[in-house]
Order: structure tokens, then sequence, then C-alpha cells
């Protein structure tokens, strides 16, 4: 359905299969599918276990938590059954890769699930996808059933003697429950409202069991490193981030789409040579790096490496593979006001901090943006945001106040030139393409 | 498995729901599991969820009625009003937004002559404002029921429309 890129820079490995009939189970298997399985069939435990954490896989869905490690939490012994939970609600902002990768290689999901069981010993894995993917749903099944009917899940898997399930589970529109105990309330058959933690859901997860919980990604990306080696895969991105990463580049773009380059990547090389640049001439104003929760960098900050620590430490972050340019056409205070409209909808309620910040934040925003804004509030809305920061029961409030911190101070002088009853002084620009 | 036998004859639901409720069923250790992709389900067949079919739902489950609507108002796809046959759903999240998403949006309520959340008078789009559909790097995105309309103008979403008007 949506549209494929390519760019020569390019390092296909979760993508190597998009577009080349991989729905089809004989397709998948000549192009290596199910081989990694039979590998980790054999291997220990513990040896999977390994692997993909020596491979320096970090989590696709935002927190970028090393997997492997994240695995080994699960204790080996328990008197509840564990689960594998696949997170493919997909609704951060700017996020478009995990319906790739359903849409164009489902078995490559399926094989990571099966294999992520056979490391933590789990005997059924869920795949949560977002309800507005509907058009999914019939490739899935589609795949599940072939590989049940292969033999590659179910019953005695390939002869090994070990059982392993997988469920397809259609979400009803909800980004919260993209966050990992609320995606399990969900799954649960509940409003989508986040546990507290600890216990993590490594230990206490899905009806009580150990679960492992990993983004669509990063469960793809597992086949290939069992088959490629930790050692390969890590080298193919930086120190600690191995791998590679699918980019969703959009906005102001002359070549918006998804590509996948190698972790560590140049920002600005993305924007100008795989992105073909700024359209119509114009200049680039800042940049959303890894969806909308994460804090906005200017045009002057995008020469560094795209991997999880140096944006950690250029003050953002990675995030969920998200990357939206915006031009010197944009306001940025109804950019920010855009970004708390959505988190104001999506907060679940159920702590205040976040329920009464994003509505205030939003109020104050859309007052400002209107030509309603006085002096203080500028000030107000950073107070507001920073107090919501670390203070939230679950990082949805973290990710509305930062965005909002980095455009308020980065882009100060844009919301003082609002004040005094002013109209937006891009008002009629905002539309450039 | 009686109970779910003698709702098969209360409530008209295709044979394609009920094989795969009585399927889903199997799948987990509650049967509560099944609420959020069942309502969905159910709500593509009727259209919305309306206190019969929430009632219906809720004894499948073992669920009060009120159960049942406390999840329904948590998720954003979920109705207990009905919409139009053609649900017209504008993304005007960021990557839409600076791609021209509102306009977009003031497009169709010109075009349809409705507001957010309106209905036309018969009852063919409903129009809805909503967030990231998943489509960022195709903006601007629209989905009209499940169909996504990627990298849209003005011009094109009117085919668009035009399309859909003429499938009935
Ligand atoms: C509000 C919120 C929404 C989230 N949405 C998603 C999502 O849609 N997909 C996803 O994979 N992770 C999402 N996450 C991150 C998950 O909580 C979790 O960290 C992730 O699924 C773990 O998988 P990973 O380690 O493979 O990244 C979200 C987190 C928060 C706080
Ligand atoms: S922002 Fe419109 S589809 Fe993502």
């Amino acid at each position: 359905m949506a549209s494929l890129v390519s760019h020569p820079d390019e390092v296909k490995v979760v993508s190597k299969r998009f577009g080349m009939g991989a729905t089809n189970i004989d397709r998948y298997c000549e192009l290596d599918g199910y081989t990694a399985l039979q590998k980790a069939l054999e291997m220990q435990p513990d040896a999977i276990i390994n692997e993909v954490k020596n491979s320096g896989l970090r989590g696709r869905g935002g927190a970028g938590f090393n997997t492997g490690l994240k695995w080994s939490f699960v204790p080996k012994q328990s008197a509840k059954p564990k689960y594998i939970l696949c997170n493919g609600d997909e609704s951060e902002p700017g996020t478009c890769k995990d319906r790739l990768i359903f849409e164009h290689d489902p078995h490559a999901v399926i094989e990571g699930v099966v294999i992520a069981g056979l490391a933590v010993g789990a005997h059924a894995g869920y795949i949560y996808v977002r309800g507005e993917y509907r058009y999914l749903l019939e490739i899935m099944q589609k795949a599940i059933d072939g590989a049940y009917a292969r033999g590659f899940v179910g019953k005695n898997v390939l002869g090994s003697g070990y059982n392993f399930d997988v469920y397809w589970h259609g979400g009803a529109g909800a980004y919260e429950v993209g966050e990992e105990s609320a995606l399990m309330e969900s799954l649960e058959g509940k409003r989508g409202i986040p546990r507290i933690r600890p216990p993590f859901p490594a230990v206490v997860g899905l009806w009580g069991g150990p679960t492992v919980i990993n983004n669509v990604e990063t469960l793809a990306s597992v086949p290939h490193i069992i088959n490629g080696g930790a050692e390969w895969f890590a080298k193919l991105g930086t120190p600690k981030n191995g791998g590679t990463r699918l980019f969703c580049l959009s906005g102001h773009l002359n070549r918006p789409g998804v590509y996948e380059l190698p972790m560590g990547y140049n920002l600005k090389k993305m924007i100008y040579d795989v992105g073909g640049g700024i359209p119509n001439g114009r200049k680039l104003k800042a940049v959303v790096p890894g969806g909308s929760s994460c804090p906005l960098l200017t045009a002057d900050e995008i020469d560094l490496p795209m991997d999880f620590d140096s944006l950690a430490k250029a003050g953002s972050m990675l995030g969920s593979g998200g990357l939206v340019a915006v031009d010197d056409t944009t306001c940025m205070v109804k950019f920010a006001l855009r970004i708390m409209k959505f988190y104001r909808h999506e907060s679940c309620g159920w702590c205040i901090p976040c329920r009464e910040g994003t509505d205030w934040l939003e109020k104050t925003l859309k007052r400002f943006h209107s030509g309603g804004g006085i002096e203080k509030d500028i000030d107000n809305i950073q107070y507001l945001s920073e107090n919501m920061l670390g203070r939230t029961f679950c990082p949805l409030g973290d990710a509305a106040a930062l965005p909002t911190i980095s455009i308020v101070k980065k882009f100060r002088k844009e919301f003082e030139d609002h004040l005094e009853g002013r109209p937006c002084p891009f008002e009629e620009h905002l539309v450039s393409v | 498995m009686a109970l779910v036998v003698k709702a098969f004859f209360s409530m008209k639901f295709s044979e394609q729901f009920e094989n795969r409720f009585v399927r889903m069923l199997a799948h987990y250790p509650t049967k509560r599991s099944v609420l959020v992709p069942t309502l969905l389900y159910a709500q593509d067949e009727t259209g919305y969820l309306s206190p019969e079919v929430i009632h219906e739902i809720a004894e499948r489950l073992e669920l009060t009625d009120l159960e049942v609507e406390n999840v329904i108002s948590y998720y954003s796809m979920l109705t207990k009003t009905p919409r139009g046959k053609y649900n017209v759903q504008v993304c005007t999240n960021i990557a839409c937004l600076v791609r021209g998403g509102e306009e977009l949006l003031d497009h169709c309520k010109h075009k349809l002559g409705i507001r957010n959340k309106g209905t036309t008078a018969d009852g063919m789009f409903s129009l809805e404002e909503v967030e990231c559909i998943g489509a960022c790097s195709w903006a601007p995105a629209v989905q009209v029921n499940y169909d996504f309309h990627e990298n849209l103008t003005t011009e094109r979403m009117d085919e668009v429309l035009d399309e859909y008007r003429a499938k009935n």
C-alpha cells in the first residue's frame, strides 16, 4: 500500500524482503526465512540471550533498552506461564515503520516472537496491532495460519518438542496503549491505564506471568542476528548501538519515506542526502528526531550521529525513528500547540499532573497562538512542563513536556512575536508543500 | 459454550464474526481479553455500539454492561452513536500538519457541509479529525473507514470522496 523508497546509503536488514513477496510463506523460506528459528532451536536459551545482548540491539519502540538484557530479567522458573508481547500499537506521531514490516515481512515478526519465546521459556506470544491497521489483519492471519501449517509454530515446533502459540490481537484506537503496562491492560480487555512498577513486566506481566514486551522492529531484527551473528550486527552500527534502523522521514522534505540506515548515520546527511533536502528553496528550521515525544533540534544542531547515546548527549532522544523536518515557514507556537493537543487527547486521565498539565498547556498555547498571550505565559508554559517531568504515573507526561520545553527554550522569540494581540506571523505560510 | 450458542441466535452477527469470536476465546486465559477487538469487529457490522450490542457482548463475556461501556469510552475508534457509511478521518498531527492536513480537513468540512464529528444528512459521510494514523512519510493522509489515502491534495481528496459516493 504505502510506497517504498530507496537510497544508496541504505543497509537493508529488516527491510531486505520488502517488496519481494515475502508475505507468502514459500517465498519467505526461499529468502532464508525460518532458518534462524531452526538454528535457535539447537541453541541453549542463555546462548540466544547472549547473542542478542552482544549484538547491541536496543529497543526500537522508543526507550532503547538493550533487548538481550531485558530478556535476561525474566525468571527461569515461574509458576505462572510466561509470554511474549509484540508491541505494534505504533502511534507515536512521525512513526510509520512497523506497519511496513507487517505489510511486507510478517513472518519475520512471527519468527522473532518464537525465538524470543525460546530464549525466555515462554509458550505463547501475542502480536498487538493498533486497530487502525485493519488491512494488516488478513496479511497477518494468513501468515500465522501458514506458520502453523508448516510447523514453525504450534505444538512440537519443527519436531523439537517445544510448543509455542502465536496470536494476533487488534486494538481500537489509543496512543497510551503503546506504553508497555497499559498495553497489557488493553490486551486483558480493560481501559489502557498504566500499571505501577515495580514489579516490571519481565517479572509480573500479562495475567500475572513474566512477560517480554518488545517493539515490532526489535523482534523482526532478532532472526537476522541469530543468522548473521552478534558481531556482524553490532558492527553495522556504533558502539552499544547495534544494527540498522528504519528511519521514517517526513515533513518538509523532498523525498520523504522509510529508509533503513545504519545506527549512527549522520542526521544532516539524512535530511539533505537521503531525504533530498527542504523543498521550494526554503531553509530548515527544526527537526523532531524520533517521534513527537523528543526534544526538538534546531537546524544548527543536526550534525550528529543518529544513535541513542549521541542523541541523549545532544539533549534529545532517538525515540521511535520518526524524523519530522520543518522549514522556516512553520510557526513553532502552532507546532507546540498541535503536539500538546495530541497529548491532551491521549492522556488516559489516571494521574493528575498529566491530565491537568496537558489540558492547561493546550489551553494556554491555544490562547497564545490566537493572539491572547501575555508575557508571563511563556515562563508559565516552561514552568508547568518542567513540573510534569518525572512526576507522572507513566512517561506520557514526560513525552508531552519534553518537546514543549525545547520549543520554548529554542524558539522563545517566536512566542514573543505573538504577544500583544498580534496575529500569528506565519499563518498564511503554514502550508508550504 | 452454551452461552455462545444461545448468543448466536439472539444477535445477528455474521458467521465470520461468530467463528472469529469462538476462535479468539481459545487464545486467552480469561474471557475478558477478547473484549477490545470483539467490540471493534461488532461495530464493523452494526455501525455503532448500541445498547443491545453492548448488552450482548457483556453477557457473552460475563461482564456488566457498565464494565463494557467503561472500556468503550477509552478507545477512540469505538462509538456509541452512528457515523456515516464512510467515516472520513483526516490526520492533522505534526507530519500532516506541515503538509496541509488542516487545509484538507477544512476542505472536507466545506465539501461535505459538516463539522468535525458531523454526519451528512443522507448518512453517507461523517468527518473526524484524527491523530497520527501511521502514514507520516506519505502525508497528508486520510483514512476512510479502514482504507488509507496518502499524499493527498485537495483535488485528489475530491476524487476520493467522489469515488466513495459512486460506490453507492
Ligand atoms: C505513551 C507511550 C506510548 C508508547 N507507544 C509505543 C508504541 O506504540 N510502540 C512501541 O513499540 N513502544 C511504545 N512505547 C514504549 C513501550 O512502553 C516499550 O518501552 C516498548 O514497547 C518496549 O519495546 P522495545 O524495548 O523493543 O523498544 C510507548 C511508551 C509510552 C510511554
Ligand atoms: S502525522 Fe499524520 S499520519 Fe502521522
